[in-house]
């Protein structure tokens, strides 16, 4: 009896987050206008979340590169077909690892950052000052920080991409010695711009995934120390899982 | 001051970065977009194309000079109609060339070889080549090779 009542109560909480987080994305999509006004705001998290993860997303694009140049040379190199490298590699990184990889070091980067940043100004009652000043905290604090991930997202991915890309082509041609023209020409004879298309929608529904579930959690987030620090764990936690399982959906829908 | 500065130069240099990454991804790595040159199509018709897609390379001497731009069946002389575009600046290819269907390695796809003939006259926009040979069917390679054994057999 006690478990049933255990599952049901589980059960509920979920769909009563899912609920509150979907009607939550709807009252940011709404002040979404509002907050292009607030131009520099968004500028500023736009720095934030995208031009401090520029280290990690570069140096993570790029080994995540070298490891599918060896690995993908390796085993072409068993059915003699060293020369779709470039192909598999960028194909590989364009429709799947860049997006979802970068989702993931978003969250681990620039998701805690934005639920603690959040969680930290409620538990300090900063949130509560700007109410009684009459300013709406949704439009001055937590819409700037969504629209600046939703914004860096895309190009967090290109430039993860292209230096997964780059790193793969250290390693297949610079050092393997693939053959250059070959290794460019497959790749461009495999990869279609419905590929790239592919990549760039997936990057932009991670986005918005990853940055709604940074501020809603940060947002909802107890106001206590232990609150918050539960907050960017859950952070990391439901932005993975909701990644992926977004990402096979769009992969299942567009295939 | 300085603070704002700051921020604007590396979000400036971010979207910078961003956007050319996103130039690099659409325009290098595919096919298509910028870079595209001046064409011209010819036709040839094949019985059989095999694996032959759409957008394979087209190379004369194992030099890419051109693209399958389509491919039709002919309803009537039900035998398979390509399109071929090719590169202007190799406006001079004999009109009695051959073209086969090729494949690449053991994984690679199909492409179309043009071998060179001996014509003065030149191939030109909305030619038809009529030499073709059609891709090599492995199935039917095999039954062939079987066949020719058994009668070899039979001579003994």
């Amino acid at each position: 009896m006690g478990l049933i009542r255990e599952i049901g109560a589980t059960l509920v909480a979920f769909l009563r987050a899912l609920g509150s987080m979907a009607i939550f994305l709807g009252r940011l999509i709404i002040y979404a206008p509002a907050g292009l006004l607030r131009f520099r705001l968004v500028v500023q998290q736009v720095h934030n979340t995208g031009s401090l993860s520029l280290a990690i997303i570069m140096l993570s694009g790029f080994f995540v590169g070298l490891v599918l140049g060896l690995q993908g040379f390796d085993l072409l190199r068993r059915f003699n077909s060293e020369n779709v490298l470039g192909g598999a590699v960028a194909l590989g990184l364009i429709k799947e690892l860049g997006p979802v990889v970068t989702a993931l070091l978003f969250a681990g980067r620039a998701g805690t950052a934005l639920a603690s940043e959040i969680g930290l100004m409620k538990a300090t009652d900063q949130l509560s000052a700007m109410e009684m000043m009459a300013v709406d905290p949704m439009k001055r604090v937590v819409l700037p920080r969504f629209l600046g991930g939703v914004i860096a997202m895309p190009f967090l991915v290109a430039i993860f991409t292209a230096i997964g890309i780059f790193g793969a082509w250290m390693i297949g041609v610079a050092w393997m010695g693939v053959d250059p023209g070959v290794f460019w020409s497959q790749m461009q004879s495999l990869v279609s711009m419905d590929d790239v298309r592919e990549g760039i929608f997936k990057s932009i529904v991670f986005g918005v995934a990853a940055s709604l579930v940074a501020v809603y959690e940060g947002y909802t987030a107890w106001p206590t120390a232990e609150g918050v620090g539960r907050a960017t764990t859950r952070t990391v936690v439901i932005t993975a899982v909701s990644v992926l399982i977004l990402d096979y959906m769009i992969t299942a829908a567009l295939l | 001051m300085q603070q704002t500065r700051t921020v604007e130069l590396g979000t400036g240099l971010f979207v910078f970065l961003g956007i050319a990454a996103l130039f690099f991804l659409t325009t290098q790595t595919t096919g298509t977009g910028m870079g595209r040159v001046e064409t011209y199509t010819v036709t040839a018709r094949f019985d059989n194309i095999g694996g032959l897609t759409a957008r394979a390379p087209v190379t004369m001497a194992g030099v890419t000079i051109g693209r399958v731009e389509k491919i039709a069946l002919d309803p009537e002389r039900l035998d398979a109609v390509v399109t071929l575009q090719i590169d202007r600046q190799f406006d001079q290819i004999p009109e009695d060339s051959e073209a086969s269907i090729l494949t690449a390695g053991l994984l690679g796809g199909n492409y179309i070889g043009l071998g060179a003939g001996g014509s003065l006259d030149s191939l030109r926009d909305g030619d038809e080549i009529y030499l073709t040979q059609s891709a090599l069917v492995l199935e039917s390679l095999i039954s062939r090779f079987l066949f020719s054994q058994s009668e070899d057999d039979d001579d003994d």
